[in-house]
């Protein structure tokens, strides 16, 4: 039995009514909503204009509608993410954005611009990150991005504006990490289905809001004991997966969810804005291209991978879950490199594949089966 | 109705084909022979959208293409595809990733090359990536061959880009063009000459843009050319577009084409109804364009086969036409930083299938909207292809939009080079329908 803790409820509700908080903030602000398809938007500058991004997540409910919009072979978190919008979920956002990502979820940007009236923005977001020529790149990308957004906005972004916002996504982000390092304990004071929920809200709640509860988080697990067995401990990494009920079932047969590399986690957070000079857009630019790279822009060199193991090292993995949301390519081509790079390594690997609605008793079985062979003694 | 109730075109084959298959045939056994004693040079493997003349400064190599290779296979033997395919989901790869890829890495994982001997590996790869398959693919490659690997990212421009992003975007480019050349001569140990660099760009412009002028002589009715010669034509564009013998295979086609087009010659005698095709074909299917031809149809187009290695100067809603080559507009070329400039703004400015793939939504709509009108076409056929992600971006957009605007439009379900993923039946069947719609039968002969 976990005891309930008020705090991260508050995380839980955020996450449970993000349309209501949504509605909420601009009631209370009078500020503009942006629905960012992609962790690669640069939501410093919107920020600093007084816009709230929020992303734009699915609902995993079994849906038809983007049929006519989207191939059936694009991945089933980008069409539900387009279902939400084509629903009329989202009808309170003034504007969307998309830092370029993958094909699937550009897709959706596209057909999303396409058919529901909001102000779109694509920021052309380089893949090759590990070249010193995306730094000017996107700079300069980034430089029209603000633009824009002053011409919607109707007012200019200063040094001070960039700075205010800087200073608290650089906050937040550290306050997500001070909260991940609890969870290192043998005993982690929060299960890796309520880090999630924290996880997720940092995404569409005000980070101001966001941090304040997060300080009170952290106080309430420093002395916070959970009355369970935390298990075998694992990791999540791939694919988009913001799916609590799936992490929920996990947890259920004997084990803790401890760190992941997801972009709706650590991939999200994971590094600050280093301001280094006067060139505030240059800092962001460098934030971005420094964070761990989705596996699209994880090329020629594998910077992803040996972050993922350091991560495996800190958190005391004892096995990883490497999901798949169906058709992602970017994530498929990994998954060999990386499963033999996890053998290598003496990680054990359960691979699964998402769709926007889970077989919950089937990936139950297998998850059992998984935690069956992590507690095994090797006798051959 | 018989063939005798409607008009009918006088009809020959190509003269050109035969001398295209040679270079095609000459290529791939150049590929092979690059690995022996005899043949000794440099190859180099990647994506035939790599900038192809940068390694020419190098000297003598030849250029190992995935896709044009993966096509080859399988068109010419899906079972060996299939096969190919097959060793590469068992080495862990999914089954819905670019079959062009997933082709390759099970030739290479097999060992065994389509056209004969072991698979030939390279000294190394060059990329240039827009689709998010590329970037991949040759990291994929160069790991398990253990060779090294360079690749270029090529940020396309949106279809409304302003001044200020084309320029960030050719400087982005010129830069990484740059790079390239320096690893390359670091890698090898090889010299760079920068004047042979200098030609062979100087020629990807000439062919590119010869290219888009005998696709642009198409536009006659009747069509001087048809969907299968067409795939028989560009894909030298693809393979080598850099060599000099290409430039000059393409100045013969355009002059046939200009000699057909002003004879009437016809690729298909009976046409009465002209489709453009959307995305590559499936490769061991071909014979469904023939089987449109029974209706009188020609298919005199498509996005992919134009726009894969054609120079199209674009300005939407006003014009679609060959882009003219630098060294005809007294741009400098004289030394490697001029070079690279002009080839980073030729491809950014004229490739419309990298645009297309990462801008798609009106912008492309629009322009496919373009290519009907300038090809007189009554139809459009829309390949759902599974086995290219990046061509079945805005596929599903731009089948709505010609349904808004009346224009026939057909689909079917299919995978460029997977034929597990292909239902001939079916796909029969919905060209019937579609047939029917237009009201068309087949012509009796
Ligand atoms: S990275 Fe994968 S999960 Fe995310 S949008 Fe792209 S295809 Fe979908
Ligand atoms: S564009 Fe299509 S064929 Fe080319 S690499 Fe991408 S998925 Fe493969």
């Amino acid at each position: 039995m976990i005891a309930a803790v008020s705090t991260i409820e508050k995380f839980k509700n955020w996450v449970e009514h993000r349309h209501q908080y949504a509605r909420d903030w601009k009631a209370r602000t009078g500020g503009k909503l942006l629905g960012t398809f992609c962790t690669y938007v640069p939501e410093e500058i919107a920020y600093a204009a007084g816009i709230l991004p929020v992303r734009l997540l699915g609902s995993h409910e079994p849906q038809d509608v983007t049929e006519p919009y989207l191939f059936g072979m694009f991945c089933p978190f980008s069409r539900d993410v387009l279902a939400q919008g084509l629903k009329g979920r989202f009808n309170y956002l003034d504007g969307i954005a998309e830092a370029h990502t993958c094909m699937h979820i550009n897709q959706a940007f596209e057909s999303w611009s396409i058919h529901l009236p909001v102000k779109s923005f694509f920021i052309s977001m380089p893949s090759k990150v590990q070249s010193p020529r995306s730094r000017p790149l996107l700079a300069g990308q980034l430089g029209i991005f603000k633009k824009e957004i002053e011409e919607w906005t109707g007012r200019s972004i200063s040094d001070a504006d960039l700075d205010r916002a800087i200073d608290i996504y650089n906050t937040n982000r550290r306050l997500m990490w001070d909260m991940y390092n609890l969870r290192k304990a043998p005993n982690p004071p929060i299960t890796g289905q309520e880090a999630m929920f924290v996880a997720l809200a940092q995404q569409m709640v005000d980070k101001e809001e966001h941090s304040q509860a997060l300080r009170e988080l952290i106080e309430e697990l420093k002395t916070r004991k959970l009355n369970r067995d935390p298990g075998a401990r694992l990791m999540l990494l791939g694919s988009e997966d913001d799916d609590t009920e799936f992490i929920k079932m996990v947890e259920s047969v004997g084990a803790t969810v401890v760190i992941d590399d997801h972009c709706t986690g650590t991939r999200y957070f994971w590094n600050e804005v280093d301001c280094v000079g006067d060139n505030r857009l240059e800092s962001i630019a460098n934030r971005y291209l420094d964070r761990t790279p989705c596996p699209n822009r994880d090329w020629p060199d594998r910077i992803r991978f040996p972050r993922v193991l350091q991560m495996t090292k800190d958190y005391g993995v004892q096995g990883v879950i490497m999901i798949q949301q169906k058709f992602c390519d970017p994530h498929e081509a990994d998954m060999p490199a990386l499963t033999a790079y996890m053998k290598k390594a003496g990680i054990p690997t359960l691979f699964l594949e998402f769709d926007a609605t889970l077989p919950m008793g089937q990936f139950r079985v297998r998850v059992e089966a998984f935690l069956e062979t992590i507690g095994q003694e090797d006798l051959f | 109705m018989t063939t005798k109730d409607i008009k009918r075109y006088k009809t020959k084959p190509f003269d050109s084909w035969k001398l295209a298959k040679e270079l095609r045939m000459n290529h791939y056994r150049e590929i092979a022979e690059s690995r022996t004693e005899k043949g000794k040079k440099l190859l180099i493997g990647g994506g035939t959208e790599s900038m192809l003349g940068l390694p020419a400064g190098l000297g003598e190599y030849v250029f190992f293409g995935g896709e044009p290779y993966a096509a080859s296979m399988s068109a010419g033997d899906p079972a060996f595809a299939v096969e190919c395919m097959e060793a590469t989901e068992s080495a862990g790869f999914a089954r819905d990733l670019c079959a062009y890829m997933r082709d390759y890495l099970g030739s290479f994982l097999l060992d065994r090359y389509y056209f004969g001997g072991p698979f030939p590996k390279a000294d190394f790869y060059l990329q240039t990536h827009f689709c998010d398959t590329h970037g991949k693919w040759y990291q994929i490659v160069s790991e398990m061959v253990g060779v090294p690997y360079f690749s270029t990212d090529f940020v396309p421009l949106r279809w409304d880009e302003t001044v200020e992003g084309r320029q960030q975007k050719v400087e982005f480019f010129t830069g990484q063009l740059l790079d390239a050349i320096e690893w390359m001569e670091k890698i090898t140990g090889i010299k760079y000459q920068d004047e042979l660099l200098i030609e062979a760009v100087k020629n990807e412009f000439r062919t590119t843009s010869l290219w888009a002028e005998c696709a642009v002589l198409n536009q006659a009715i009747p069509a001087a050319m048809d969907e299968k010669s067409m795939y028989s034509f560009y894909i030298l564009a693809v393979l080598m577009r850099h060599r000099p013998e290409v430039v000059r295979f393409y100045e013969i086609l355009r002059d046939e084409m200009k000699d057909r087009v002003a004879n009437q010659i016809a690729a298909v005698p009976t046409e009465r109804f002209r489709l453009l095709h959307d995305s590559q074909p499936p490769w061991y299917a071909l014979h469904i364009f023939r089987y449109l031809e029974k209706f009188g149809v020609a298919c005199v187009g498509a996005n992919y086969e134009f726009g894969l290695s054609g120079g199209w100067d674009y300005k939407p809603g006003e014009y679609l036409r060959p882009a003219v080559p630098p060294q005809d507009r007294g741009v400098p070329l004289k030394d490697r930083e001029d070079a690279c400039r002009a080839l980073a703004e030729w491809w950014l400015d004229y490739h419309l299938i990298a645009r297309g793939i990462r801008f798609s939504g009106p912008g492309r709509n629009a322009l496919v909207m373009h290519m009907l009108k300038d090809w007189h076409c009554d139809g459009l056929m829309i390949h759902l292809n599974r086995g290219c992600e990046g061509l079945a971006v805005g596929q599903m957009e731009i089948r709505l939009a010609l349904v808004e605007a009346g224009i026939p439009v057909m689909t079917y379900e299919g995978n460029v080079g997977d034929p597990r993923e292909f239902d001939e039946g079916r796909t029969l069947a919905r060209i019937d329908a579609f047939m029917e719609s237009a009201g068309l039968k087949i012509l009796e002969e």
